[in-house]
């Protein structure tokens, strides 16, 4: 305990603990809509685009690498979300094709154009995250903060829009609503956590973040308003122990968060055994 | 003026048809269904209808002030809607989502109409049950609720009793049937029950290599005898 106070002396250390849990939240919103429509390797794909530009950014010289990260992963978001419908490359493999092009362009660029002495340490940390959440900035913590408000309220507004485009997208297309539109929205808000989630957990853990805890939450509960309130809390529950134990036990953040992400998948399994999923 | 006409519509994918001159229209208050082999392009025909699709020639007309906003549509069942967790309340109100506008959530007049259905579908009590766990029949009430929450003018329904059992099944015809005499909703019905189609509906359209359109009796009279 006293160790843990010591440590929030530090200020890092607390962006990093807000940080996380907003990432946290945003992550699990959207994580129930893309795990039921069949998206769960979104994430995944998204997260190797982001480090494709990152590295792209890199070699540009652009100091704030964010304002180029953004807008390309929202584009490629925006292509991979568009793929469902009638295109000659079906949906997983786009996402199989993009996700590992960029994971290999971007190697490839940072090795060519090599700018600090300690490459593979370089890498390694874009992909696992493991130290560059606790090198935040105040204006990343910012940046951070008005992005997750901005996830929230959209989400917030549009929940029920959401919830039937993704029920029955035919349904709601027949019926008058703009389904393409609010795909476009899942597909941006996806892209803009994704993007604030790589200084988290790191460009390869990014999926895990966002369908553990609608997973976990679907094991337990039976309504989507429900599973959606479950994931958020069981998100922020772990992402705080998860931050907290990494500091404690000097693990690697992103990974720790991760773990716990999975124990509390296992733990809600046992529970929706138990209750026979019987829970409301 | 009919609510919707077709004339010498064609329907297909990327501009190639796979069903030519169709001729119909339909008024308000029919009872259409749609029959044929499996393959002759009624989803289709039906996707046409409901705009999501583009006619390859021809065109489609609305009267009556039929807007998109005002059509209810009960599809096929999806993958993703077997293990989706969610209430038969939530589902049944995302049929209001076309009322809403702007708004960004539901108020009291929407939340009645959707307990009105509800209760004339006679499945309240099934509200807050987990609709994934609930049998096909009852499954298929509840989008029918939903399709009603999106309309008070047109019905379509596509193959709205496959895999059904004889019993729900003749239960689900007797419940639109009263919808379409009582509430005076047209009901334009995709269907492989030819036997049912003659009982209950008022108009039938054969697709495939023979093209049939006009009143039950007549398909009566010219086909079966």
């Amino acid at each position: 305990m006293d160790k843990l106070i010591l440590y929030f002396q530090y200020p890092f250390v607390r962006y990093a603990l807000i940080v996380g849990v907003l990432i946290a939240l945003c992550s699990s919103l959207l994580g129930v809509t893309l795990v039921l429509k069949r998206f769960s390797f979104i994430g995944d794909g998204l997260s190797h685009v982001a480090f494709g530009a990152m590295a792209v950014a890199t070699v540009l010289n652009i100091t704030n690498n964010m304002l180029f990260i953004l807008p390309v992963t929202i584009v490629c978001a925006i292509l991979l979300l568009r793929t469902g419908q009638n295109t000659k490359i079906k949906g997983d493999a786009a996402i199989a094709m993009i996700s590992v092009g960029a994971l290999a362009i971007g190697y490839l660029l940072m090795n060519i154009f090599s700018t600090g002495p300690n490459l593979s340490g370089d890498v390694c940390s874009t992909l696992f995250g493991s130290t560059s959440i606790l090198t935040l900035t105040k204006a990343q913590v910012i940046l951070c903060c008005i992005l997750s408000v901005l996830v929230v309220t959209l989400f917030v507004i549009f929940y029920h829009k959401i919830f039937s485009v993704t029920f029955d997208e035919t349904f709601a297309k027949a019926t008058g609503i703009k389904t393409d539109a609010y795909n476009l929205l899942i597909a941006v808000i996806t892209a803009i956590i994704i993007v604030l989630a790589m200084n988290l957990v790191g460009s390869l853990l990014i999926s895990a973040l966002v369908i553990f805890p609608a997973l976990s939450a679907m094991r337990i509960f039976k309504t989507f308003f429900c599973v959606t309130i479950c994931s958020v809390v069981l998100s922020v529950i772990c992402a705080v122990i998860g931050i907290l134990s990494s500091i404690l036990a000097g693990t690697p953040v992103g990974s720790t968060i991760v773990a716990i992400d999975i124990v509390a998948f296992l733990i809600s399994s046992f529970i929706g055994k138990v209750s026979g999923g019987n829970a409301q | 003026m009919a609510q919707i006409t077709c004339q010498n519509l064609a329907i297909g994918y990327d501009g190639r048809s796979i069903l030519r001159n169709i001729n119909f229209s339909v008024n308000e208050g029919d009872y259409l269904c749609i029959i044929g082999e499996n393959g002759t392009g009624k989803s289709t025909l039906m996707r046409t209808l409901l705009r999501l699709q583009q006619p390859v020639s021809g065109m489609i007309q609305y009267g009556d002030g039929l807007k998109n906003n005002e059509i209810g549509y009960l599809p096929q069942q999806t993958m993703i809607q077997k293990d989706f967790p969610s209430s038969v309340r939530e589902i049944i109100l995302s049929g209001c989502q076309n009322r809403l506008g702007l708004r960004p959530f539901y108020s009291r007049k929407e939340k009645k109409h959707a307990d009105q259905i509800m209760e004339k579908l006679k499945i309240t009590e099934l509200e807050h049950r987990c609709y994934r766990e609930l049998s096909g029949g009852q499954q298929q009430r509840v989008l029918l609720a939903r399709a009603l929450c999106a309309t008070d003018k047109i019905l379509l329904l596509d193959e709205p009793v496959s895999g059904l059992d004889p019993i729900v099944t003749k239960e689900m015809y007797r419940l639109i049937k009263r919808i379409n005499r009582d509430d005076k909703i047209t009901v334009i019905m995709i269907s492989h029950d030819i036997r049912a189609a003659i009982e209950y509906s008022s108009h039938i359209m054969h697709v495939g290599e023979t093209m049939f359109y006009g009143t039950t009796e007549e398909y009566e009279s010219r086909w079966l005898i």
